[in-house]
């Protein structure tokens, strides 16, 4: 199912976005309270970076189909 | 032909006539007629051309009658024209050329055989006259005609051959009466009256030629009986006289010996008288023996005469084989003639002997006589016989006997001086008396032996020309005999050749006859033949058609039963095609498929479909349209969402913005799609207007072919929906085409009740 994908997709995205978001959030929030003294930026850092890795992951998920890896490349 | 004539003139009239027109009408106009004038000159040309030549061709007809019958023959109307202007046509044309060719022909043939029967004839006709006088008329008149016969049946025979009409031969003749006396070409040439010649046959011939060998023999043997009848009387009447001449010869000498002895004998007297009695006895005997012997002689004589006369008679006759008879007679006769001849000759001899003998005894008694006398005168008391006279006789006596006989020798001397002196005289005359005689007896003496070798000399030619003859006789024999040897040979010759020939005609008509009815019976036969199997095939074909008609019912029928069966699986197909629920695919149409494929295990096309069938279908069933439609309408949103989303732009900016668009953006739920799709149409969301357009019309191919044209990511979304519409279309199709086919079938073979 074809037009299925695209859902799996934003589901994808959607929950590794929550993943990343709620890791960075964590990761910032540990770094924060660990190393950066509590300050928001950690946290925004590192949950925008997971948001960040989120959009970027889930980009790279939708327009994985239109890239041609290079062992693909190298077969054609 | 007088018509003819008018014809002619009154043509050269026209032409004079038309001349004068012209050269009026020449004078009087003189720019025409330059034309006209020459088309009447032609005219008039042709005109008398025509005329002059039928003239000419009925004259010629006229006098020619063969070439008035070919140009009867070749000209039509030329029989009415030529009868109107001569008459009808005599009717000896055709025959005389052809009797004249003819009879030129036989009179060389019959030369010939005229010149072959002439010699044959004047043969036969020579021995029929060498006949005697007794049967010569009948028998000759007979052999002769039976020779013309013969050789007017050579003739014909000869003219059969040559197939020259039978023209009776000239020398075909009746023998006249006086056969024997003409001459045989006289014969031949009297004889000129033409006795119709007809084929006598061989038996006839023969017993004919036969009947004149008879004859002939008869003739001969008459002829050899008389001449041996003839030759046996003079024979014997010869022999007499011969006989008698030599006793008149013996009587002769007889006598003159005894005359002799008489003379020189001087015994005594009754001695004497008993010889001179003897001599007398003799001189009877001779004188009887003399006259017998002359009678004998004119005896023989005259039967030699007759003999003579017979053989000359028997030589008149002029029979060939005769003539060694006749010969022989005449050389018996010669013999005969010769002997007498010389048996006379003898007498004679013997006869001037004893007159020599005669007078010398005459003379000697005359001188006895004398002596006698003297002696008497002077003594006559002596005896005549004065040789037993010694011792009676006186010495007186003797010495008167000495001194007469002294006288008488001086006498006697004186006598001999005379005759001595008178002896050459004597002698002469003596001698031309002797010489007169001898030439006499010389002249004789030639004259028989002249005649005698006359005869012989005849009898020798006589003899040669017999041999000669005979000879002649055998080469004429053997060349006759060659001639009908060979005339034989060429008759069988001929007639083998005859024979082959009307063989070869007869054998060829009866193969042109044979072939005839042969291929007439072929043909029939085959004419049945071909019938029978006209028949035959007809028979066949309709059996054939037959066979084949209820071979194709059967076909039909089978074909029938497996069209049904195979509409009847493609039903099932087609219903397991509607098995399909709104979600779930149908059943896999593996079964129906292969229940199809069994239905139509020889149908290359229905297998061709069958196996044109999705594996999809096949495994996993196809998806109804109504799914397709549902799934449609949600892929349709979805769509939407991502229209703006392809290779190039698919970041999740654009994602976002695509989807705003969508959300944004509104077109027709359904749009109706136009019959040729502009480069404005490949938008997205008209596209799917379109195809839902489509869709809700029940057009799924069309849809499909619609959504065949998303690009990018929406073709990658609605990516399945295509494949499964592919899918469903596909089996669709070939369901379709099948059950089509089935229909098609069906109907084909479905027969009405």
């Amino acid at each position: 199912m074809s037009e299925k994908e695209i859902g799996k997709k934003l589901d994808r995205c959607l929950a590794d976005g929550v993943v990343k978001l709620g890791t960075g959030l964590g990761l910032g929030i540990v770094f924060s309270v660990l190393f950066f003294k509590r300050r928001t930026w950690p946290i925004t850092l590192f949950s925008g970076a997971g948001l960040g890795m989120a959009y970027a992951n889930c980009q790279h998920d939708l327009r994985s189909h239109y890239l041609l890896h290079t062992s693909e490349q190298q077969k054609q | 032909m007088l018509r003819v004539c008018l014809r002619g003139v009154k043509a050269t009239a026209q032409k004079s006539s038309g001349r004068i027109r012209l050269t009026n009408v020449h004078q009087c106009r003189e720019y025409t007629t330059g034309e006209s004038s020459g088309a009447s000159r032609v005219v008039t040309a042709g005109l008398l051309t025509v005329t002059g030549g039928i003239g000419g061709t009925i004259i010629y007809s006229k006098w020619d009658h063969k070439f008035r019958a070919a140009v009867e023959r070749n000209v039509p109307y030329s029989e009415w024209l030529l009868g109107l202007a001569l008459g009808p046509a005599s009717q000896d044309a055709g025959l005389p050329t052809r009797k004249q060719m003819e009879f030129i022909q036989p009179p060389s043939m019959m030369e010939k055989q005229m010149k072959t029967s002439k010699a044959k004839s004047e043969k036969k006709l020579k021995e029929t006259t060498e006949h005697g006088v007794q049967d010569s008329d009948p028998a000759s008149s007979q052999p002769a005609q039976n020779i013309q016969e013969a050789s007017a049946e050579a003739t014909q025979i000869i003219s059969a051959i040559s197939e020259v009409q039978s023209v009776p031969a000239p020398c075909d003749t009746e023998p006249t009466a006086a056969a024997e006396t003409a001459t045989v070409l006289q014969d031949t040439e009297s004889a000129a009256t033409a006795e119709p010649l007809r084929e006598r046959p061989a038996e006839e011939v023969a017993a004919r030629l036969a009947q004149q060998n008879q004859d002939e023999k008869d003739v001969i043997a008459s002829l050899s009986a008389r001449l041996d009848d003839s030759l046996a009387s003079s024979a014997k009447a010869t022999l007499q006289a011969i006989g008698a001449q030599e006793a008149a010869l013996q009587a002769i000498t007889h006598h003159t010996h005894k005359l002799k002895e008489a003379m020189e004998a001087e015994g005594p007297s009754e001695e004497k008288s008993t010889q001179w009695k003897d001599l007398e006895a003799a001189l009877a005997s001779r004188t009887t023996s003399v006259n017998d012997a002359k009678t004998a002689l004119v005896k023989a004589n005259e039967v030699l005469d007759s003999l003579k006369s017979v053989i000359d008679k028997s030589k008149g006759l002029k029979i060939s084989a005769a003539r060694p008879l006749i010969l022989a007679a005449e050389e018996n006769l010669h013999k005969m003639v010769v002997d007498l001849d010389k048996v006379v000759s003898k007498v004679q001899s013997a006869e001037s002997e004893a007159k020599i003998v005669a007078q010398y005894s005459e003379l000697v008694q005359e001188a006895r006589q004398q002596f006698q006398r003297e002696v008497s005168s002077l003594t006559p008391e002596i005896q005549a016989n004065w040789k037993g006279l010694t011792g009676k006789l006186s010495t007186d006596d003797l010495n008167a006997l000495i001194a007469h006989a002294h006288r008488r020798i001086d006498q006697l001397n004186r006598e001999l001086a005379e005759q001595r002196v008178r002896e050459q005289i004597r002698m002469e005359a003596a001698l031309e008396q002797q010489r007169a005689e001898d030439q006499k007896a010389l002249d004789k003496a030639i004259g028989t032996a002249s005649q005698h070798v006359k005869e012989e000399a005849r009898l020798e030619q006589e003899r040669k020309l017999v041999e000669l003859r005979e000879v002649i006789e055998a080469e004429m024999r053997t060349q006759l005999r060659r001639q009908a040897a060979a005339h034989t040979d060429h008759v069988r010759d001929v007639l083998k050749v005859q024979e082959q020939e009307l063989r070869a005609e007869a054998e060829q008509v009866l193969s042109s006859k044979l072939l005839e009815q042969e291929t007439r019976y072929r043909q029939l036969t085959q004419e049945q033949l071909d019938d029978f199997t006209l028949d035959m095939n007809a028979a066949y074909a309709r059996l054939k058609g037959v066979e084949e008609a209820i071979d194709s019912h059967v076909e039909a029928e089978e074909a029938a039963r497996k069209a049904h069966q195979l509409w009847l699986s493609v039903e099932a197909l087609t219903y397991a095609l509607k098995t399909a629920s709104a979600e779930s695919p149908s059943m896999p149409l593996e079964d129906a498929a292969e229940a199809m494929r069994a239905s139509c295990v020889d149908n290359d096309f229905a297998l061709a479909l069958a196996s044109a069938l999705p594996e999809e279908s096949l495994k996993r069933g196809v998806y109804s349209e109504a799914s397709l439609r549902a799934r449609f309408n949600s892929l349709r949103s979805l769509a939407r969402r991502v229209a703006l989303i392809d290779e190039s732009h698919n970041t999740l900016y654009q994602y976002f913005l695509s989807y705003v668009q969508a959300a944004l953006l509104f077109e027709k739920q359904q749009e109706v799609p136009p019959t040729q799709l502009h480069s404005e149409d490949l938008d997205t969301f008209k596209l799917l207007s379109y195809a839902s357009y489509c869709l809700e019309h029940g057009d799924l191919e069309l849809a499909a072919k619609l959504v065949n044209q998303l690009r990018g990511e929406a073709r990658r979304v609605v990516e399945d929906w295509l494949t499964e519409a592919r899918l469903t279309l596909e089996t669709r199709q070939v369901i379709s085409l099948l059950s089509a086919y089935a229909n098609a079938v069906g109907l084909g073979t479905t027969q009405a009740p």
